[in-house]
């Protein structure tokens, strides 16, 4: 028994590898670089730096503002489309769920770009219109499977129940469906909100770089600023890295809360 | 509307699923008000599904439901004056208990004040008082299902359905339950439809049970009438314990089976018809017997309360004589096998053990003997006379014997009869003309009468010796000369109603 239990735990080494090396050292290495300077010494002169630079903070807000949208509009198109999904009974429910899938088989920088060639093909200007457009086509996906999820795993007497006592469909999902589908919400918002405030692939053949969001700050600050600015994209990063956590940590929080009661 | 004298009137209600099956097949009943009904039927009866057409959760295909008098068979279920208590519960895991209890009141927009009375009062019913703002989920089953009640009963429902309400519960939990809800019943005084598999739960609890099977229903009335004048071998072998034989009613009053006469009650079942008898175990007199079939004076001295002479009722009554093959302790009686002298099994059930091998004489009052008229005496189908000596029915080609061509012409419709015990089954299916799945086995004393369902869904019955499990895959073979055929137009009444037969059983 304790034999096989360490051949188990043998088994997650090259998974704790895997973490050490890609995961671990680089964040340690994103905090050292965004807490020193060139020389390598100690400073915060780069969180300074960023802070009082109206311009960036600016950016930083509005992609912020962007992601919240591209949540919201995600999760009103979203969760509609989940609850068809999952209360219609399809006779092949896998095939509709594909359906929301497939545009994933494809890279999303293919699709974006393809977003592209189909705004200028209609003549539609790029701009802040066509990046939110471009980001919902893309994350929208991982609002509805979650969402999807919980719906489908609901155990149908629940809603029997709910009509049983009085509640007719509108009730029967305001306090019942609705409530008990706040976790896939959740995890749908997290994994929409995330991948949206850091992107910048999106704005940049979106809007021809015509919007800067936090993202394509930090990637210049790599990409085009040279050693130099290693610092500063860092300290860039870490900021990212604290809101994203923030979200998820938020969700959580707000997940078990819901569990309890807190909403009704 | 005029008010109508039941609370619930469920009228010729039929649910045919997708797959054509149907789940109720012309099901009726009546629900006096206060009433405590349970539908009791194995796994796939339709017992759950009458219930959910009650509730509205499931519409009838055909037939009408009325609630105190008023159609209700296409309301939606939240207009529905009843309220259901789920197999699994069903409470609502993001609200506490308090919330749960209130939910239908809070729908309904009851005052706060009001509110926790009438919950605090729910509660207290269903001895959850300390409960209140428990987690549901941090609830034990019992706990839940006492909860679940409770939220059911608060809403003042005219008529309270149970589903299967304790088939969660441990024995001994299921056992107190039962109790509380039988007292519940009497004081809230609402009626009560509970559903249920097990026969010991319908007959402690009802005022009436309604047997069902295969969507049909078999018998309605009293726990003491159903377990004491089963209507017919399903609902004798599904309730209680039971010795079905077949058996002659000679003439009025007297019945013949085990190579005997015994004189019974029954009447009206015409001279030498053939029927089944229905004998409870615990009905059969035993004692251990001497060569003359008297009371043996010289044993069981050591057990005081057993008195040779008390065991056998006054009176002249058939007595019958076998050996004890097995007994088996049960608690407080022993369940004794005997085997008659004609071969016959017989279950007996007695507070004195007789050892396996002891010789016993038995005899069995005339009020304990329940007759029954048979459903059918043969195997009954409609059939189409084939070239070449030939019949089709069943889906099938059979040979038949090369007389018949005088008698019949090709294309010509035919009754075909076929006597129970001529029905050839065997182990592999491919072996057979047709092959099908054994569906129902019921042991007749000396021999198994067994109902297979073929493929195609009908049924052929079968009397055998042989073993065999429900669910088996077997072989149908009928030999040609075992084959009857008869004119169609002569017995046309009676093939419509095998044919309704065929369905049903």
């Amino acid at each position: 028994m304790i034999r096989l239990f360490q051949n188990r735990r043998s088994w997650a080494a090259p998974y704790i590898l895997f973490l050490v090396l890609l995961v671990v050292l680089p964040l340690v290495l994103i905090a050292y670089y965004a807490f020193t300077d060139a020389a390598g010494h100690f400073t915060i002169a780069n969180f300074v730096q960023f802070f009082t630079k109206q311009e960036a903070v600016n950016t930083f807000i509005y992609s912020i503002a962007i992601a919240v949208i591209t949540t919201l509009i995600c999760l009103l198109l979203g969760y509609p489309a989940a609850y068809i999904m999952a209360m219609r009974s399809f006779s092949t429910p896998q095939v509709m769920a594909m359906l929301f899938i497939l545009p994933m088989w494809i890279n999303f920088l293919l699709r974006t770009i393809a977003t592209v060639e189909l705004f200028h093909m209609f003549g539609i200007p790029l701009g802040e219109g066509a990046l939110l457009f471009g980001m919902v086509y893309d994350f929208l996906p991982f609002m509805i499977y979650p969402i999807y999820n919980t719906l489908q795993k609901m155990d149908v007497s629940l809603l029997e129940a709910a009509h049983d006592l009085g509640a007719n469909r509108v009730q029967t999902f305001t306090k019942v469906v609705f409530p008990l589908s706040m976790p896939g919400i959740y995890s749908g918002i997290v994994m929409v909100f995330m991948p949206t405030v850091s992107t910048f692939a999106i704005s940049e053949l979106l809007t021809h770089n015509k919007i800067t969001l936090f993202g394509s700050l930090i990637q210049r600050s790599f990409g085009e600023g040279g050693i130099a600015m290693w610092n500063y994209g860092a300290a860039l990063s870490l900021i990212m890295l604290i809101i994203i956590g923030a979200t998820s940590f938020f969700g959580q929080d707000d997940t078990e809360a819901e569990q309890k009661g807190g909403l009704l | 509307m005029q008010k109508s004298q039941f609370i619930i009137e469920v009228n010729h209600v039929s649910k045919q699923f997708g797959d054509g099956k149907f789940a109720l097949n012309d099901v009726s009943l009546q629900v006096t008000k206060g009433e405590f009904v349970t539908i009791l039927g194995p796994s796939g009866c339709g017992k759950t599904t009458l219930l959910r057409c009650i509730a509205g959760f499931q519409v009838a295909t055909s037939g009408d439901i009325l609630l105190n008098g008023s159609d209700v068979t296409d309301m939606p279920p939240h207009q529905r004056p009843v309220n259901t208590v789920f197999q699994k519960y069903a409470l609502f895991p993001h609200l506490n208990v308090f919330d749960n209890v209130a939910f239908g009141l809070k729908l309904r927009g009851v005052e706060r004040e009001e509110m926790i009375r009438r919950v605090r009062k729910a509660l207290k019913m269903v001895s959850m008082s300390d409960y209140e703002y428990r987690d549901v989920d941090s609830l034990s089953g019992g706990q839940q299902q006492r909860v679940a009640i409770a939220r059911a009963i608060i809403n003042e429902p005219e008529v309270l359905l149970l589903d299967e309400p304790l088939a969660a519960l441990d024995r001994k939990m299921r056992a107190d339950m039962q109790m509380e809800l039988r007292d519940m019943h009497r004081k809230l005084g609402i009626t009560f439809i509970y559903v249920t598999h097990d026969q010991e739960e319908a007959l402690t609890l009802s005022d009436r049970i309604v047997v069902m099977r295969e969507g049909k229903i078999q018998q309605i009335g009293t726990p003491t009438d159903i377990y004491n004048e089963p209507q017919n071998c399903f609902v004798a072998n599904f309730i209680g314990e039971s010795n079905i034989l077949d058996a002659v009613m000679v003439r009025d009053r007297l019945v013949r089976f085990c190579g005997r006469d015994f004189e019974c009650i029954d009447e009206g079942f015409g001279e030498d018809t053939e029927v089944d008898v229905v004998i409870r175990p615990e009905d059969v007199y035993i004692w251990k017997a001497d060569k003359q079939g008297n009371a043996d004076q010289t044993d069981f001295a050591d057990q005081a309360d057993y008195d040779p002479d008390d065991r056998i009722p006054k009176g002249h009554f058939t007595r019958f004589y076998g050996e004890v093959i097995s007994s088996i302790f049960k608690g407080v009686h022993y369940e004794m096998t005997v085997k008659t002298e004609d071969g016959y099994e017989f279950e007996v059930q007695d507070y004195h053990e007789f050892k396996p091998g002891t010789k016993v004489g038995m005899l069995v009052k005339p009020e304990d003997i329940q007759v029954m008229r048979k459903e059918r005496l043969c195997n009954t189908f409609a059939g189409i006379y084939m070239p070449q000596n030939r019949v089709g029915f069943l889906e099938a080609e059979w040979d038949v014997p090369e007389r018949m061509s005088e008698r019949f012409e090709a294309g010509e419709q035919v009754q075909v009869e076929v006597d129970f015990n001529r029905v050839n089954l065997q182990d592999d299916e491919e072996e057979g003309v047709l092959a099908g799945e054994v569906h129902f086995i019921l042991y007749k004393g000396d021999h198994y009468h067994i109902t297979i369902r073929t493929d195609d869904g009908d049924d052929i019955f079968v009397d055998t010796n042989d073993i065999w499990d429900v669910g088996d895959r077997v072989g149908i073979k009928i030999a040609p000369s075992y084959i009857r055929l008869k004119k169609k137009q002569v017995k046309e009444q009676q093939t419509e109603q095998n044919d309704d037969q065929t369905v049903s059983k």
